[in-house]
């Protein structure tokens, strides 16, 4: 795969930078080299938020996507900012619920899924984000379940060890819609 | 792991147990891992009620013998200025730790190698120097604080980190396995006479002119020595290169993709990335100007490290500026329109 | 037999002060104090910027010399690194109440286990006799030479009273040290402050009510005079605070 460089960006609050770093520590389990880089201001809560992640099998360059091969936008400030940076070819994840206008770009592929709803109707309104990580990991291929329960692990915490059943979940959902 | 954790991890592995800061963006997850680990390991967090007295606690650790540590950005950094001083004239080895953001004055938050002039060049009064350290990634983030460490023992001096907002946010796998030497014997400690000994003073105060000169020449004595052994740089793809860029920190792994990108399309380039920035690695800027064409400084500032280039390179070939200030951070595209741009003859 | 002898923790060094300071009288105090305690070897001084900057050279335990103001601080530093070592600051008024205020309110308040020697002279001395935080109202200085205006640069501190409003503090008092009477109760607070740092009570300041004959324009025996007259009056002797007393009356 070479490299592939993503970019997640939303509200803050979305739990943007906690999607990033699933990615990238399943990345590192999977024995490639990684990156993550948040995006820091002065709000903590629903201000804009965004994260670079690359994973790659050689060394990596500079930490700053800003071409990203994959866009994940959970809000519309985000698609608008993002959307033209994208790499010819490359891909497009829009959270169609938060989102309602659709991709301009021609050149792109582009997934629609209905994130917050599906996460509001499953009562785990808090995990819209690792739906749409759990759809990305599906259409990018690389849906495995060593690498998720790897990654997993390491982003919760064992104090909060009775959510990786409901985070596995809200992957699960995004595979399959 | 997170750069900033990086370099709190690795400094408790080099021995330190004593911590002094106060918050600013974007270094507070230093203080914060601090503020958690040290309690645990029977060592010392405090939050300081200023950036002054937080150098000033430092300076007492120092004085007792003990590895201690301040971190900052970029205006806190300013404001530790005195200590830092004071520090050199009393010859007390310490680390410091700036992870830059966009200045002047209150400035910006967002990533900056803007102090670059400020921590080369002494970064307060009188005559000094400081062994200053730029970190490219996570692993080094570890790998300087622990050697940072060792050489302000080794020399009796401050060491300095200079990182910026991203190597201090970004996260990437990092190894911690160190063999850390112990710090030498500090007979000039003041930690107490037993009255075994005559007693020891931590001062740098010389009314004697005569005195203060001898105590700053030998000083300079021993930045002679640090200047011949402890000057570090890395090299990539200089062995054929027609056009060299130069760079630290952040700005080197843009570089990188840059000139990734200008060698696919048959541009013979290379990059010379200082890790010390004190002392500067004078050596292979000797050494390019023979060889290159020209010389592209990519910072993130106004242009500050270009100056020591230009030295270093005696001018024999032109050196020019590629950069974003105030918090941006130049694009691989930039810079390799900047290399193209030298590579067709078209240096400004 | 020797009546009278130098303490062993003072070096016998001459010190370089103007005739009839009183910073003499409070070193041998300090010195007299390291000795009757048995400290000196564990202790460690730390210097102002003030007349007393060179206090390091006078005191024959370790010194560290610190930034104007910063003393306290950096005796934070040196007592968190060996807390099993004594600790004090010798302090001037500009040195602790001025440029310093941020460091002793601060060390006051975390309760630091170190000992403060604060000389309250209400003067610059070092410098040639400039306006102090504690200058009182009226008095002539060079940079308030038609006497302090409290209307344009305000009112002296009255360090003890402040820092008795702060829980962390364990004990402050304030002594003088213009007559034998004085500089005998000086003495007895001067070693209250140390015993409370080796019983491991906590922030412990005595305010020393000084004179600075030179820069008052005045013989000494006309400024120890001036201490009763002036002084005293507006910077009232006492124990401002005492914690561990307080709590066996409680």
């Amino acid at each position: 795969m070479a490299t592939t460089q993503y970019l997640f960006a939303g509200f803050g609050g979305q739990g943007i930078l906690f999607s990033g770093k699933f990615l990238a520590y399943k990345g590192l389990s999977e024995n490639n080299q990684v990156s993550w880089l948040p995006s820091y201001g002065p709000e903590m809560r629903g201000g804009t938020a965004s994260c670079s992640v690359i994973i790659s099998d050689t060394a990596i360059g500079s930490p700053i996507v800003s071409k990203p091969d994959v866009l994940v936008a959970m809000n519309l400030p985000s698609l608008d900012k993002y959307e033209d940076s994208v790499a010819s070819g490359g891909t497009i994840f829009v959270d169609s619920t938060l989102i309602e206008r659709k991709v301009k770009r021609t050149d792109v592929k582009v997934h629609y899924i209905n994130a917050t709803g599906l996460a509001n109707e499953n009562n785990m309104p808090t995990l819209a984000n690792m739906i749409i990580v759990g759809k990305v990991m599906a259409e990018m291929g690389q849906f495995n379940k060593e690498g998720i329960d790897a990654a997993l692990s390491k982003v919760i915490s064992a104090r909060h060890a009775n959510m990786l059943e409901f985070n596995l979940k809200a992957l699960n959902l995004g595979k399959e819609n | 792991m997170k750069g900033n954790e990086a370099i709190a991890e690795a400094a408790i592995i080099a021995g330190c147990r004593h911590y002094f800061g106060y918050p600013i963006t974007p270094q507070t997850e230093i203080a914060a891992y601090m503020a958690k680990r040290m309690p645990k390991i029977g060592g010392c967090f405090l939050q300081a009620e200023s950036e002054i007295a937080a150098i000033n606690m430092v300076y007492g650790v120092a004085s007792t013998g003990h590895r201690v540590m301040t971190s900052s950005s970029s205006p806190g950094v300013s404001l530790k200025g005195e200590g830092l001083s004071y520090l050199a004239g009393a010859d007390m080895p310490a680390l410091i730790v700036n992870v830059q953001r966009g200045g002047p004055g209150l400035g910006g938050i967002q990533p900056s190698q803007s102090d670059y002039f400020q921590a080369t060049k002494g970064g307060a009064h009188g005559d000094f120097h400081m062994i200053v350290l730029a970190p490219a990634s996570v692993q080094e983030m570890a790998d300087l604080t622990v050697k940072g460490f060792e050489l302000a023992d080794k020399y009796r001096m401050t060491s300095m980190i200079l990182a910026d907002g991203t190597m201090g946010q970004m996260m990437e796998p990092v190894s911690l396995d160190f063999d850390v030497k112990p710090a030498p014997e500090k007979p000039w400690a003041t930690n107490g006479t037993n009255l075994e000994r005559e007693h020891n003073i931590t001062n740098s105060l010389f009314l004697s002119p005569e005195k203060l000169e001898e105590e700053n020449f030998k000083r300079y004595e021993r930045y002679k020595v640090i200047e011949e052994n402890e000057t570090m740089y890395e090299e990539y793809m200089m062995e054929d290169a027609e056009i060299c860029v130069t760079a630290f920190g952040i700005a080197s792994r843009v570089a990188k993709n840059a000139i990734d990108e200008a060698r696919k399309q048959g541009i013979k380039v290379g990059l010379i990335r200082p890790i010390t920035l004190w002392p500067f690695p004078v050596a292979p800027f000797k050494k390019a100007a023979e060889q290159v064409k020209g010389i592209i400084s990519v910072e993130l500032s106004m242009g500050q490290m270009i100056e020591d280039v230009r030295l270093a390179s005696e001018c024999k070939v032109p050196v020019t500026l590629c950069n974003r200030a105030g918090g941006m951070i130049p694009s691989p595209e930039q810079v390799l329109e900047a290399i193209i741009s030298m590579n067709n003859g078209g240096a400004k | 037999m020797v009546v009278f002898d130098k303490p062993h923790a003072l070096a016998d060094v001459p010190l370089h002060y103007c005739p009839g300071c009183t910073h003499g009288i409070v070193h041998r105090l300090v010195a007299e104090v390291m000795d009757e305690l048995g400290i000196e070897g564990k202790t460690i001084g730390i210097a102002p910027v003030g007349c007393s900057v060179m206090a390091y050279d006078y005191f024959n335990c370790d010194m560290v010399e610190a930034a104007h103001g910063r003393a306290p601080a950096v005796a934070t530093g040196v007592k968190r690194a060996l807390p099993e070592n004594i600790v004090f600051t010798y302090q001037g008024d500009g040195d602790l109440a001025s440029i310093g205020m941020a460091e002793t309110v601060h060390a006051a308040a975390r309760n630091e286990n170190i000992t403060i020697i604060f000389i309250n002279n209400a003067i610059y001395g070092m410098t040639g006799g400039q306006m102090a935080p504690t200058s009182l109202p009226g008095q002539v200085t060079q940079t308030s030479p038609y006497g302090r205006d409290v209307n344009h640069c305000g009112f002296p501190i009255k360090v003890c009273e402040m820092l008795s409003q702060l829980d962390g503090a364990e004990y402050l008092e304030r002594v003088a040290v213009n007559n034998v009477k004085n500089v005998k109760a000086a003495k007895k607070a001067i070693k209250k402050a140390f015993q409370n740092q080796v019983d491991g009570k906590g922030f412990s300041l005595v305010e020393v009510i000084s004179s600075c004959p030179t820069n008052w324009g005045m013989t000494p025996q006309k400024a120890l005079e001036w201490i009763d007259e002036k002084m005293i009056p507006y910077y009232p002797l006492g124990v401002y605070k005492d914690r561990s007393a307080e709590k066996e009356d409680a």
